[in-house]
């Protein structure tokens, strides 16, 4: 059967990294089945959509700013093109960037090579995940250039306003953006098969389930939950793109139909999918501070049990999104008391890496700080969510800033500061080279600061009543008094992505520019460390043996502060 | 790659599988009459009943599930009480028509065909 | 041509065999949400009786029993790949691919019946469902014989006889989804 050349794999003879033949340009890079580089693809397929979910979002806060006035790099907003660029600023963070770069690849990096093997267990299908999820961002971005533009009913597409057309406003912008969406998610569903098979079957001879990283079980659990939520909602996605195009009536109330019944089926997802989305970047967060504080992780299996109670949990609140939607209060009650429980799984993973951290022999590095920067900010999130799961309290937040600026201290912390602290930490093994670490405080300081100046303001806006979704509020005078706060808000932004440009500059130019890293710059001891950087054909000439779990760091009697997996006792 | 678990399959006689199929036939026979009788409660038990022992004959014996390792059964049935559960939250929502200071106003279909064949 | 990943059994099952494990689980959610929409709509609306009614059970009835029939096949097919008869199995799954031919086919003419009465997919909710949900399973019955027929041609040379049962697991859950949509569109109406 036809087999992809260059870095496809022969089997046992070739573990010894034989390049068979002189791949192209486009086996190499564009039809590879090699984890690695499939996990290259995502990640700058994932951060190129960040720039535009970015742009998206200075945007319109440029608008709120300074309505009226012509933003400069895009021109006037119009009402429907706020809508259109909060909806698909939304989607794009979610699906098109914290997805694809925490869980499809960091997933497809490190899952192998932690485990100890040379790929994944289907290597083409990993491709085809890749292929159909390119496909997916060529549909969404396709959907801004349509005529009438892209949807802007919102990244939860509630019909009616997203299944008539006379509502959304958009001939094919809504059903592109459906159809994308449905996309992403099968390149998932792939792309999560390959990830649980390959962790549960394939890890190195002697690594027992306690043994795998924090960060490989992370991201199994987050593939499965997506698995287990998503269900429903491609059955959903289906009927939705029937209402808008094929004359159905699944939500249309007149007709039969139900629109609650969307927001169920949406939720039933959306609410799992935050874990899908959080779980990784708390792996990552572990994996790091173990190496830099140079300890044990607190309570390996009490994270891991939490973690699957987390998942478990995850299943039972979604309608806390749906509070003041008409749902029946007796299930209110009910997702109530499950919402403010979820929250303490979550807070006693964050104690165990305080616990982690405490009388650790502690290395302040970017990768760190970016760490130590994710639990902070995402504490607050986590407290505010209180707020907002308490039933009562909702019916006045619901549609605020406040849920706004709490969403944003979770997916931030999830989606840019995960992603920024994996980068710098596995960058050295991506690419063989370091960043250079001032610059990367610097891109550090420069993201945090803005970013509380940006959302703690918010907290404060959604308080006093300002709802979301508007595209001007000198129209409410209740709330014009608060533009000053919306400024503030905006020139930070405007600062902070201006801070972005040091990180790529770093990047680009610690490729060409920065000291060779070598196997294991960090010291660390789990198993993608012990091969070079960036790791050859099949990862190992030989395939390691473990002896011992991921995070044996200090152990007393030894001369090295660190035990590597692979290492005989 | 021919499986080389062989304890994890029974090799049987084909004719274990036809006596199967013959259970399976009748047990669609028995689902088919039972409407006949025009009573809700044996329409229900048959069509259902028998779906859910039809499933279970069928996942038992073809799918081997019952020499297949605990984890895949009990991965199975987890995503079958999501189902359930999902079913269970979102029903009393959908099937409600009204609640103490709303009604769901429903306007009949006119459909353009014969109700009846 | 495999990477020693794909060898290893950590989990104690071989690898293909795990995958579409996870394969179904997840359908099962698909589906399942799918259904749970369909009931709780159908019970929701007892008026949709009249349009129910009108669904030939004789028909699915038929049908049933093709699927039924094509899991038996599927599993002989099985067996004799385990016996290592690779062409025994390849022309069993021939035969289970006639099922799903079969059976689409007699869907068309079922759904051509319907359409020409008028009962279309806009017509109610309940058609609405109807052929959503069993057009997406046919779309899945299509895709299973489309991929047995790519195991059949390997394991006529008498390779990869493993996929045999693969594509098996994977058949009877189709069956099985209509096992249950047999009696919810055309039975208990």
């Amino acid at each position: 059967m036809a087999e992809s050349v260059g870095v496809g794999t022969h089997g046992a003879e070739d573990a010894h990294g034989h390049e068979h033949h002189e791949a192209s340009f486009f086996q190499k890079y564009l039809w590879s089945t090699d984890h690695k580089m499939i996990a290259m693809q995502y990640m700058f397929t994932g951060m190129f959509m960040a720039l535009i979910g970015g742009f998206f979002a200075y945007t319109f806060r440029m608008q709120l700013a300074f309505p009226g006035m012509e933003v400069p790099f895009w021109g006037m907003v119009t009402p429907a093109e706020y809508n259109a660029l909060i909806t698909n600023h939304g989607a794009i963070m979610i699906f098109w960037v914290a997805m694809p770069v925490l869980i499809a690849a960091f997933g497809n990096f490190l899952i192998p090579l932690m485990i100890g093997c040379d790929d994944m267990v289907f290597p083409k299908i990993n491709r085809l995940s890749y292929q159909i999820f390119l496909i997916s961002v060529i549909v969404l971005l396709a959907s801004f250039v349509v005529e009438n533009g892209g949807f802007g009913g919102a990244w939860t597409m509630y019909p009616p306003l997203s299944a008539k057309h006379e509502y959304s406003l958009t001939t094919l912008g809504s059903s592109l953006f459906v159809i994308a969406v449905a996309l992403e998610f099968v390149a998932f569903l792939l792309g999560g098969i390959n990830f649980v098979t390959t962790a549960m079957n394939s890890r190195a001879p002697g690594m027992r389930l306690y043994d795998i990283p924090i960060v490989v079980w992370m991201i199994v659990i987050a593939s499965i939950l997506f698995m287990a939520s998503v269900g429903p909602l491609i059955a959903g996605a289906i009927m939705l793109f029937m209402d808008q195009n094929l004359g159905t009536h699944f939500f249309d109330p007149n007709a039969g139909g139900d629109p609650i019944l969307w927001q169920h089926l949406f939720w039933f997802f959306g609410h799992p999918e935050v874990y899908v989305v959080l779980l990784p970047a708390v792996g990552i967060t572990a994996e790091i501070i173990t190496v830099f504080a140079r300890k044990k992780l607190f309570a390996y299996r009490t994270v891991l049990y939490t973690t699957f109670a987390t998942g478990v949990l995850s299943f039972t609140v979604w309608a806390h999104h749906q509070f003041i939607a008409g749902i029946d209060p007796r299930m209110a009650h009910i997702f109530t008391i499950t919402t403010l429980l979820i929250s303490i799984p979550i807070a006693e993973m964050m104690f165990v890496f305080i616990a982690t951290l405490y009388g650790g022999d502690i290395r302040l590095n970017t990768p760190m700080l970016w760490a130590l920067a994710f639990i902070a900010e995402f504490l607050i999130g986590g407290v505010t969510g209180i707020f907002l799961g308490a039933s009562g309290a909702d019916i006045y937040f619901h549609d605020t800033y406040f849920v706004l600026a709490h969403f944003h201290y979770t997916f931030f912390p999830i989606a840019i500061i995960g992603v920024y602290a994996g980068v710098t930490f596995w960058y050295p093994k991506m690419f063989g080279k370091m960043m250079n670490d001032t610059l990367g405080k610097i891109h550090f300081w420069g993201t945090i600061i803005p970013f509380n100046c940006i959302f703690i303001p918010l907290f404060v806006l959604g308080a006093a009543g300002q709802h979301r979704r508007i595209y001007d509020f000198t129209h409410f005078p209740e709330l014009a008094q608060y533009q000053d706060v919306r400024v503030f808000a905006t020139v930070s932004l405007v600062i902070m992505l201006l801070f972005q440009f040091v990180f790529i500059y770093n990047f680009f130019a610690s490729l060409k520019k920065g000291k060779d890293a070598g196997p294991n710059p960090w010291k660390s001891n789990t198993l993608e460390w012990t091969t070079e950087s960036p790791p050859g054909h099949g990862n190992w000439k030989e395939l390691p043996t473990v002896y011992r779990g991921p995070y044996e760091y200090q152990t007393p009697g030894r001369d090295e502060d660190y035990w590597p997996q692979n290492v005989p006792s | 790659m021919s499986d080389s678990a062989a304890a994890a399959h029974a090799h049987h006689d084909d004719s274990h599988y036809w006596k199967i199929w013959a259970i399976l036939c009748a047990l669609l026979v028995v689902s088919v009459i039972g409407p006949l009788f025009e009573i809700r409660v044996i329409t229900l038990i048959t069509a259902f009943g028998v779906a859910i022992v039809k499933a279970y004959m069928v996942a038992k014996n073809f799918m081997h599930l019952n020499i297949e390792k605990q984890y895949v059964i009990y991965l199975l049935l987890t995503m079958l009480v999501f189902v359930f559960l999902f079913f269970a939250a979102v029903a009393p929502d959908v099937m409600k028509w009204e609640g103490d200071n709303w009604v769901k106003p429903y306007v009949a279909q006119e459909s353009s065909a014969p109700a009846h064949h | 041509m495999r990477p020693i990943a794909n060898t290893r059994s950590a989990a104690g099952i071989p690898t293909g065999r795990l995958a579409v494990w996870w394969v179904v689980a997840s359908e099962i959610v698909i589906f399942g949400g799918l259904l749970a929409s369909y009931i709780m709509q159908r019970l929701a609306h007892p008026e949709w009786a009249d349009q129910a009614a009108v669904t030939d059970w004789r028909i699915g009835g038929f049908n049933t029993l093709v699927l039924l029939s094509s899991s038996l096949s599927a599993v002989l097919a099985h067996q004799a790949a385990e016996r290592g008869n690779g062409k025994r199995a390849a022309n069993l799954l021939y035969v289970t691919c006639g099922g799903a031919l079969t059976f689409i086919m007699v869907k068309a003419y079922e759904w051509t019946m319907e359409i020409s009465h008028g009962f279309t997919l806009q017509s109610n909710t309940f058609w609405s469902f109807y052929y959503t949900a069993a057009g997406i399973h046919a779309l899945h019955v299509i895709a299973g014989a489309i991929i047995m027929l790519i195991v059949a041609a390997d394991a006529k040379k008498n390779l990869e006889l493993h996929r045999v049962e693969l594509i098996g697991i994977y058949w009877h859950f189709v069956d099985i989804v209509w096992i249950f949509l047999f009696p919810l569109l055309y039975i208990a109406k």
